[in-house]
């Protein structure tokens, strides 16, 4: 077989792109045919995010979260466990800081460090029982991280009412001063935004996801069991112990977006109905992305982007915002079905092959 | 006595939409086919219900006939996005768990843009006038307790009672769900002695679409009497969790769904009386999610086990 086809045949770095034309291209033919102009639309897209200095920290603050459930989903896909449990780890990780943020008073220098923490902490406690529970209860991790996401959502709004909202109200009050992770100056310096901690603690869990996954034994364990659980059982890896430890490290994530939520962007925390479903975005972010740290990074991006953008085209060109959802919709389709954009971009690539055979050879180790 | 049927004849409301969707689920699930999508679907019928009865309303100037036709219009838009689930999963041999977290979103993002140019801008759509009326049955209505709890109710509570047993038999009893099931549990095989892989995971997914759809239009015509983008709200993923508590099984899901469908049914019958005012309310909501983890924890966790080849793309290369 040749080479250049063959990266076709993995999820390759190229399909990802084509994956977006044609994820933008299905959401203009839905603007179109639904009488709006998409040129006008994407136009406004683009402005919202990259218009003003505020514009674009605010689009930062739409990327932060989605990139923390991004990186939980994904890790706990790398070692064979689904986690549609992010969304109830986030929120009790949103909880937790806001109780120490409220209810706990201390100088600035351990106030936002602890509240930090345990929201981590809780968070990642929130996993670790879905973990617990398939490891030793054999109780399926869809079921159960459903289940948790529900429970999650009324243990926050029990905590909520009953402890930090006053009567009658639906938010709580702004956390002390002492606990806040905002960035001052450089909120400022973007004009307003809501600048935080929480990008740059999010890149550095980017890089701890791919050391802790590549670098270490504990890593190579991990993805072993993911690959094939049997066969890691087999070669001596104590699989209970490495379910509960993927959903403990995947709860930390999801649950330090929660964090950041609270301690950097609102500052209170409201009673909800529902959940915000950012959980199901890190799903479609982790996917997007390849399940690789960087690929999350990138699909947060885009998402986070498109998410924030798509209020500007709302405001500017009327279209309804779910165009946007639309969009994201197609573009994983297309990365899933990548067997679809093979079919179409083959012949195309074939009549090439021969020049971009020695590129292939280094694309195909990506990924 | 009469409370009690009450809260049982309420919950039955709430859970018939759980148990078409969860029903759906055992089909695309025995043949092989994850279908993560159900609330996607569930979504895109409960939408297809509010806007053809609408229409039916304001310009077919039909009435009676008008939440049927909403039925058929759910079921019809349930199917549009299983074809696309199977179109990816079986044709493309496209992750099924990925394709289903698309229909999720696509499913929410098309049908509010829709409302949103049909209503001009609005988030949610008009109220119907006509939806289901509660039809008592005659005599069985008239047993006590039984009759009230269960034989005064709307039409989709007995359809629902028709297609579980239905489904049971199909599954288990006919040639057909024999082969579906196989093509579930081991596709390789399946395929060896003639099965067409393919055609029993494609009308898998497209019974499960079209379950979804009625569950969803069930809502609407049933419970809201509009659609908007709190219509559904997770039912899906709690039918997915009935369909894993059920066993994979129609009978097993009819009890999962009933179970579930009385959590949200406790949630109104409890505020009437006295005691309920020193319990947050936060904890009966938690309850039903609670117990079932305590279920599977127990005993029940070990032994559930899904159909084999649920998951994968049927691959005839490596067979």
């Amino acid at each position: 077989m040749n080479k250049a086809a063959e990266i076709f045949n993995k999820p390759s770095t190229y399909i990802p792109f084509i994956a977006i034309v044609l994820g933008l291209l299905c959401g203009g033919i839905v603007m179109w045919i639904g009488g709006y102009n998409p040129f006008e639309a994407y136009g406004a897209l683009w402005k919202t995010v990259f218009g003003t200095k505020y514009d674009f920290g605010e689009t930062i603050v739409a990327i932060t979260p989605i990139l923390f459930t991004g990186l939980a989903v994904g890790f706990a896909f790398r070692t064979g466990i689904f986690n549609i449990g992010a969304d109830g780890q986030y929120i009790i990780g949103m909880t937790a800081a806001t109780f120490i943020g409220l209810k706990v008073h201390l100088p600035a220098f351990i106030h936002a460090p602890l509240a930090l923490i345990v929201g981590m902490l809780c968070g990642a406690l929130w996993g670790a029982l879905v973990g617990w529970l398939k490891a030793y209860r054999g109780v399926n991790e869809v079921i159960s991280a459903i289940m948790l996401n529900w429970i999650a959502l009324y243990l926050s709004n029990y905590i909520l009412r009953d402890f930090l909202v006053k009567k009658g109200e639906q938010k709580t009050p702004n956390i002390d001063e002492t606990a806040s992770l905002s960035i001052g100056w450089l909120k400022d310096f973007m004009e307003g935004a809501r600048m935080d901690w929480g990008i740059w603690i999010g890149l550095l869990c980017v890089v701890i996801f791919y050391v802790l996954l590549w670098r270490t034994k504990q890593g190579y364990e991990l993805r072993a069991v993911g690959h094939n659980a049997d066969a890691a059982k087999a070669a001596g890896i104590n699989i209970k112990a490495s379910f509960i430890k993927t959903m403990m490290i995947s709860g930390a994530f999801a649950g330090l977006g929660g964090v950041f939520s609270v301690l950097g962007v609102f500052h209170y925390q409201v009673v909800q109905a529902a959940s915000a479903g950012y959980g199901f975005d890190g799903i479609a972010v982790a996917l997007l992305g390849g399940n690789h740290p960087v690929g999350i990074l990138l699909g947060a991006i885009l998402f986070g982007g498109l998410t924030y953008g798509s209020a500007g085209m709302n405001f500017e060109a009327d279209v309804p915002s779910e165009i946007v959802r639309i969009v994201i919709g197609s573009i994983i389709f297309f990365v899933a079905s990548h067997g679809l954009i093979r079919t179409v971009i083959q012949p195309l690539f074939k009549k090439r092959k021969s020049r971009e055979r020695k590129g292939a050879d280094m694309n195909g180790n990506v990924g | 006595m009469g409370t009690l049927a009450d809260l049982i004849s309420s919950t039955l409301v709430f859970s018939v939409a759980l148990i078409f969707a969860a029903l759906g689920g055992v089909f695309s699930e025995r043949s092989g086919v994850f279908n993560i999508g159900l609330e996607g679907m569930m979504t895109a019928g409960a939408f297809g219900a509010a806007i053809a009865s609408y229409y039916m309303e304001t310009d077919g100037g039909a009435t009676t006939s008008s939440p049927w036709v909403g039925l058929i219009a759910g079921v019809a838009c349930g199917l549009v996005f299983a074809l696309l689930h199977a179109y990816a999963t079986v044709s493309l041999k496209a992750d099924q768990t990925i394709v289903g977290v698309v229909i999720n979103i696509l499913a929410v993002a098309v049908t509010l843009y829709l409302v949103k140019i049909i209503f001009e801008g609005a988030g949610d759509t008009a109220q119907l006038q006509n939806v289901f009326a509660k039809w008592p049955i005659p005599l069985l209505s008239d047993i006590p307790f039984i009759g009230r709890a269960f034989f005064n109710s709307y039409p989709t509570t007995y359809l629902a009672y028709i297609l579980v047993p239905l489904s049971s038999y199909l599954l288990f009893k006919t040639p057909f769900g024999l082969r579906l099931r196989s093509v579930g549990e081991h596709p390789g095989a399946a395929d060896t002695v003639g099965i067409n892989v393919t055609k029993y995971r494609y009308i898998g997914v497209l019974i499960s679409g079209a379950l979804a759809g009625l569950g969803g239009a069930t809502i609407t015509l049933t419970t809201t009497s509009n659609f908007s983008h709190s219509t559904i709200s997770g039912q899906g993923f709690i039918a997915i969790a009935a369909l894993i508590f059920g066993r994979w099984n129609p009978y097993g899901v009819f009890g999962a769904a009933f179970f579930f469908g009385m959590a949200q049914a406790l949630r109104n019958f409890l505020t009437r009386f006295e005691f309920s005012q020193s319990i947050p309310t936060e904890f009966l909501y938690m309850l039903p999610y609670v117990l079932t983890l305590i279920v599977l924890a127990g005993a029940v966790g070990k032994s559930v086990r899904g159909p084999a080849a649920a998951g994968e793309a049927y691959d005839p290369s490596k067979r």
